[in-house]
């Protein structure tokens, strides 16, 4: 049933199988290893995820308790945090920052980046990426685009502040907000090389899925991780260069003159001289990309936690080939939904109804999902791995989270509850905690292909989970009532309505479940640095599972496998599969049956 | 109350701390290299903390509520947010069924089917009769949804400007607001941010016949039961007019003119002496006291006690002090709402001046 068998990929590379000298330039930093660069995609994206949560503290504290002077802030934030009072602009500077490196840094490049590269060539059976330049030239551009963003902190007037959508006139207007000045242009850079590290490394991700496979690979044999990188790279070509246009024409409103959105505006003063742009375009064309940013957040997070969530169950993934059809559904209706984001905006309101059409039909595909994992899990024989355990928190969060987006999807609804706390908690449960979770679970469950079979510590995993996961719903499920109550984001304090000084105490316990939260990353952060020179060495494949990485070499060579790549005889998901007469698994005594493993004499074929 | 709520996090921290020392001395497996992979005692001890934590989701839910019912916005003020919130409690307990099962439903299992060293899985790969029928009830349920929700939003949305709307202009600029109402003639003179000079304000066209009787104001004052036509401008950046109590929200951006309508159908008085607002407010003037005695401390100001009032918020980032961009609003009945009219001076007054 094959359509797609690859002969000219079992040869490809075959003289790469010898080894050229390597000096430490060429491997530890400007490595075209696709391996290697999945460890410096994953290393930087934490390190921007530590500055990022951080920063989320800081303002929580602030949230918390806005009367209470904390020396912390005048250590951090300098000049603005003199006296230990946080200043109003470097809240909504810490906001901003925060979204930013979260959104982008972390979960775009630190989540999708790190595990296309170490497991699209490993799972479909490459030696390489389609390219190793340009998959290097995208990382080192993803580490520039860091090193702006941060160098965006230190600038004279302070980093962004016009919060990690940067709507104009606010971004456009240093007099509007002092973030709008140097710290603006810094990220509008930092996000332009972003855009394009990560169109460089799409490219090469898609190319390589499509021509790369070995032989035996067809599409409907990938494993459901694959699918998601896939799809994901997808929407990336198809939406990253939308923002890359709106980052252009918002840096030229800004340096040479022109009105793309800016029209009628008298500040400082005076009237400026634009007129005819509008801001309403602006939102559009962020939203054409921010919406099915979300899914590029999420889709990978989603593979993952089905590879491993089959895995652990000892289970095939329950419906694989509806799986793959809500993957491509739901990309399909990321790119037609942005508009949900907009119902407010003085948008069209026959548009805001087209958008509610089309965002509540995500919720099926949605829905299709979260049913499937969670059949997946029944009559299994569930190893309970801490990759598992986020795995199954993943869905749970993905539920909650997703839930409330039906509320939100629908304009009337979203009216009243639109900017409040209930969007935030909306999505930090559906998008923020879920990818997350889809990291850690990707990192403990691939950590000993990462590490040539070290293994990260699993009570220390065990300790991050509970604590983690306990703590996210600890922060996010009271912020729904305080956005249910009419509290809007981005205040830097609320006590300038008394109407509010009742949520005072709702705010108190999310700060200090977010400390407690925080606190439990750093046990991952020992476990992950520890195991990474003391870990212990497990077996080749220590999870049993199905796929193609493990039967890799475990010492890190160019081109994965020292002899000639594995052919594919089957799909990735046969545990647990008995012979013909039901009285044992298809391999006596082994519940599972890797890729590579051609059709047993006592085996019934499944159409995969 | 907070602190016993802290006691309580504190608890349960502790609860889940002191089960993760368990899992530590349980778990204390020979050195051998296969010793990170959960053992039949991992799985146990894990499936078990499963059950445990959905449990634990359903209290803090519980929690919640109990603790924080009585912060939620009171009955709407407008008549279409009776709308909107007639809506929203089927969207609610939509998800809340959903919600309640799924998640246990998938702790449930992880708890249920938490692996043994002897057990077999299932294979079970398809069912496309199962898989047929969670797609279909989400399609049948969700395009309910939908249509209940177009209809309501188009009802909100598609203004009927043939019942007489009082036509109000709300003005925003960094960090204030102003309304601007028509006047006798109920219609608004035209304006422009090029026309700002000294007390125009808000850039009104002074030649404009229709801009002489306008009235310029920083306190919005509505008249009962009369469906006003808000138009929303902004000075500078984009702002957003919320106004939680009426259900209502539009952005204000630079460069147009948006708009939303709605009829209030509760004075500020009549919300006053509802019941979920009596005992809010009550509680909020408990916390302040209880704040005055740390101020008094301090020997700085008490605070004010509490009345409630309507209000209108800034709710989209607008700059440093976007958190205190407020207009207070008071409805009240035609008769004061006339009488306080009369009291205010014509733009064309004011620029005489």
């Amino acid at each position: 049933m094959s359509a797609h068998e690859h002969d000219h990929a079992e040869d490809h590379h075959d003289d790469h199988g010898h080894h050229h000298k390597e000096t430490f330039v060429t491997k530890y930093i400007f490595s075209q290893d696709h391996k290697m660069i999945s460890k410096q995609y994953l290393i930087t994206g934490l390190f921007m995820g530590i500055i990022g949560i951080a920063m989320s503290l800081l303002f929580r504290l602030q949230l918390a308790w806005p009367d209470h002077q904390f020396t912390i802030y005048e250590i951090l934030l300098g000049k603005w945090g003199e006296g230990g009072v946080m200043d109003p602009s470097v809240y909504l500077a810490l906001v901003t920052i925060h979204g930013t490196i979260m959104v982008f840094f972390v979960l775009t490049a630190g989540l999708s980046g790190t595990f296309s590269n170490l497991l699209i060539p490993l799972q479909i059976g490459a030696r390489d990426m389609a390219s190793g330049f340009l998959n290097m030239i995208s990382y080192w551009l993803f580490f520039l685009s860091s090193v702006f963003m941060v160098l965006s902190l230190f600038v004279e007037a302070g980093p962004a502040s016009a919060g990690w959508t940067i709507y104009p006139p606010l971004s456009a207007l240093p007099q509007a907000i002092p973030g709008s000045g140097a710290g603006m242009t810094l990220w509008l850079v930092s996000m332009a090389i972003f855009i394009a590290s990560s169109l460089l490394g799409a490219l090469n991700y898609i190319v390589t899925v499509l021509n790369l496979r070995t032989k035996g690979m067809s599409m409907t044999r990938l494993p459901l991780t694959i699918w998601a990188f896939f799809v994901t790279a997808i929407i990336g070509v198809v939406s990253f260069p939308v923002l890359l246009s709106a980052a252009l024409m918002l840096i030229m409103d800004r340096s040479f003159g022109t009105s793309f959105f800016l029209s009628d505006i008298y500040i400082a003063g005076e009237v400026l001289h634009n007129q005819g742009g509008s801001p309403v375009l602006f939102e559009h064309l962020f939203w054409f990309l921010g919406h099915p940013e979300v899914y590029i957040v999420i889709l990978p997070a989603m593979g993952l936690v089905s590879e491993i969530m089959a895995t652990n169950s000892r289970k095939p993934i329950f419906g694989y080939r509806a799986m793959v059809a809500s993957i491509l559904a739901i990309a399909f209706l990321s790119t037609i939904v942005w508009g949900h984001h907009m119902f407010v905006t003085g948008m069209n309101p026959f548009l805001g109804s087209v958008f509610t059409f089309t965002t509540l039909l995500i919720a099926i595909p949605s829905a299709v999902k979260a049913f499937n994992w969670i059949t997946t899990l029944w009559k299994g024989n569930l190893q309970m791995n801490t990759a598992m355990l986020f795995s199954i928190g993943f869905v749970s969060t993905f539920i909650s989270g997703g839930l409330t987006g039906i509320i939100l999807g629908d304009s009337a609804l979203d009216i009243n509850v639109h900017d409040t706390y209930f969007v935030v908690a909306h999505f930090h449960l559906v998008m923020g905690i879920s990818a997350l979770y889809g990291l850690f679970a990707g990192v403990y469950h691939w950590f000993p292909k990462m590490f040539e079979s070290r293994m990260m510590n699993k009570k220390l995993g065990y300790v991050h989970f509970w604590i983690t996961a306990i703590g996210a719903y600890g922060i996010f499920f009271p912020m729904h009532f305080i956005g249910m109550a009419g509290l809007p984001r981005r205040y830097y304090t609320n006590t300038n309505f008394p109407y509010f000084d009742d949520l005072a105490d709702v705010n108190v316990v999310i700060t200090i479940f977010a400390i407690i939260t925080a606190a439990a990353q750093l046990v991952f952060l020992y476990n992950f640095i520890h195991s990474m020179f003391y870990g212990k060495k497990g077996p080749k494949n220590p999870w049993n599972s199905n796929t193609l990485e493990w039967t890799a070499e475990i010492k890190h060579i160019h081109g994965n496998w020292d002899g000639p790549i594995p052919h594919v005889h089957r799909w990735s998901y046969d545990y647990s599969k008995m012979n013909k007469d039901e009285t044992d698994y298809v391999i006596p005594g082994q519940d599972f049956v890797p890729q590579h493993i051609p059709l047993q004499e006592n085996e019934e074929e499944l159409h995969h | 109350m907070t602190a016993f709520l802290v006691v309580l996090v504190i608890i349960l921290f502790g609860v889940a701390i002191w089960q993760m020392g368990k899992i530590f001395e349980m778990s204390k497996a020979k050195q051998s290299n296969t010793s990170e992979i959960a053992s039949d005692k991992d799985n146990n001890i894990n499936g078990w903390l499963m059950l445990g934590f959905v449990l634990l989701i359903y209290l803090i839910l519980a929690i919640c509520f109990w603790k924080w019912f009585d912060v939620l916005l009171p009955d709407s003020a407008s008549e279409h947010g009776v709308g909107i919130d007639n809506l929203m409690l089927v969207s609610m307990i939509l998800i809340f069924f959903v919600g309640i099962i799924t998640q246990w439903l998938l702790h449930y299992f992880a708890f249920k089917y938490k692996g043994e060293k002897n057990k077999k899985a299932l294979f079970y790969a398809d069912n496309d009769k199962l898989e047929f029928i969670w797609t279909i009830i989400p399609v049948i349920v969700l395009a309910g949804l939908i249509i209940y929700g177009l209809f309501t939003w188009s009802d909100i949305m598609n203004i009927d400007t043939d019942d007489d709307p009082l036509v109000v202009e709300l003005y925003a600029y960094q960090f204030d607001w102003r309304a601007r109402y028509g006047g006798n003639d109920n219609t608004l003179g035209e304006a422009n941010v090029r026309l700002i000079e000294g007390v125009n304000q808000l850039g009104v066209d002074a030649s404009d016949p229709n801009a002489q009787d306008d009235v310029i104001v920083n306190e919005l004052h509505l008249p009962v039961g009369r469906k006003v036509v808000f138009k929303m401008r902004s000075q500078d950046v984009l702002h957003s007019a919320y106004m939680p109590h009426f259900r209502a929200q539009m952005n204000c951006v630079p460069g147009m003119i948006t708009q939303f309508a709605y009829t209030p159908t509760i004075t500020t008085e009549e919300m006053r002496q509802n019941d979920h607002i009596v005992a809010k407010v009550a509680n909020i003037n408990e916390l302040r006291q209880k704040k005055n005695v740390d101020l008094a401390a301090k020997g700085e100001e008490p605070l004010e006690p509490y009345e409630f009032d309507y209000m209108l918020l800034c709710n989209k980032i607008c700059g440093t002090n976007h958190y205190n961009m407020q207009m207070k609003i008071i409805v009240e009945s035609e008769e004061d709402y006339k009488a306080w009219m009369a009291g205010q001076a014509t733009l064309a007054q004011t620029l005489k001046q």
